[in-house]
């Protein structure tokens, strides 16, 4: 099981690093998608039907998405100008981020024994007290229901800044 | 070789894949990439730390042959993918948002190169 989700998990740095250095963005934004159906998978092994489906139907919309706002209006590549301050930047970050990030996960508890403090009342309790057989809805529908109450309300508020942002009708003419 | 940590070490290089496209590129399409393989790896994160390595995992539903003692001796945690499953569509709603910014900076400009749009007066 763990060999597999380091191969699932290679896949996608493969994939990742294709998206982000390929010239061609249609091919670009498949490596996404393919990056994307690879944390689908990954979610499934790991015991999460739920987001892996959630992870499917999101993907597929985010390509349509991706390829409305490139490919379909401009598909040329940018000529490559060597930009040594923006990369040497770029890589010292991430050397810091990753050393940082090592250094935190010594305080972490390790991989396969999660510190399920609320989640076994929750797993123990959900079918007598929501009706719920799954306790993820339990969770996000009863438990949780205002954390889903203000997620419907973030996605409600970037759906109408994308409308009003894409909107042509009574703006005024720009004058050049 | 491959040890617990590894796993964690391989995601947060993920992370960092996105994390270099954000910075080091200059089409937006390509910073538009960076931000999603971040939420991508941040998500995977979330759901790593609350995976249980007793053989093979089980989801935490109940049915005939699992009852819900049995399901939280065994079960991976719920917490965690209830707050993910919030945290996927959210990113949909995002990504709209910022590929909407982008075919509006097309419109003006005429190009996604970056450091062709930063001419920003007036």
């Amino acid at each position: 099981m763990l060999i597999l989700f380091h191969i699932l998990l290679f896949f996608m740095i493969i994939g990742s690093i294709v998206a982000i250095e390929t010239k061609n963005m249609l091919s670009a934004v498949i490596a996404v998608g393919a990056v994307g159906f690879g944390v689908s998978l990954m979610f499934l092994f790991l015991g999460a039907p739920d987001i892996a489906i959630t992870q499917v139907i999101v993907e597929v919309l985010s390509l349509v998405i991706l390829i409305r706002a490139t490919v379909y209006i401009d598909n040329r590549a940018i000529e490559r100008k060597f930009d040594s301050f923006a990369i040497i930047t770029g890589l010292l970050f991430l050397g810091f981020f990753i050393m940082a990030a090592v250094w935190a996960f010594g305080d972490m508890t390790p991989f396969g024994e999660p510190l399920m403090r609320v989640s076994r009342r929750y797993l123990s309790g959900t079918a007598a007290e929501t009706g719920a057989v799954n306790a993820v809805a339990g969770v996000i529908l009863d438990y949780r229901a205002y954390d889903t109450l203000g997620e419907a309300m973030v996605l409600f508020a970037s759906i109408l800044g994308a409308l009003v942002i894409l909107r042509n009708r009574g703006k005024k003419p720009v004058v050049k | 070789m491959l040890s617990h940590t590894s796993l964690y070490i391989l995601d947060i290089a993920l992370m960092g894949m996105g994390i270099y496209a954000l910075i080091a590129k200059r089409h937006i399409i390509k910073k538009i990439i960076g931000v999603v393989i971040i939420e991508y790896a941040i998500n995977l994160f979330l759901i790593l730390i609350g995976y249980r390595a007793e053989g093979v995992a089980v989801a935490p539903i109940q049915d005939a042959e699992i009852g819900a003692t049995e399901l939280a001796a065994k079960a991976v945690d719920p917490l965690p993918q209830a707050l993910v499953l919030t945290s996927i569509v959210i990113g949909l709603g995002t990504l709209a948002l910022m590929a909407a910014l982008a075919i509006k900076l097309y419109e003006k400009y005429k190009t996604f190169d970056m450091s062709e749009i930063n001419r920003l007066r007036g």
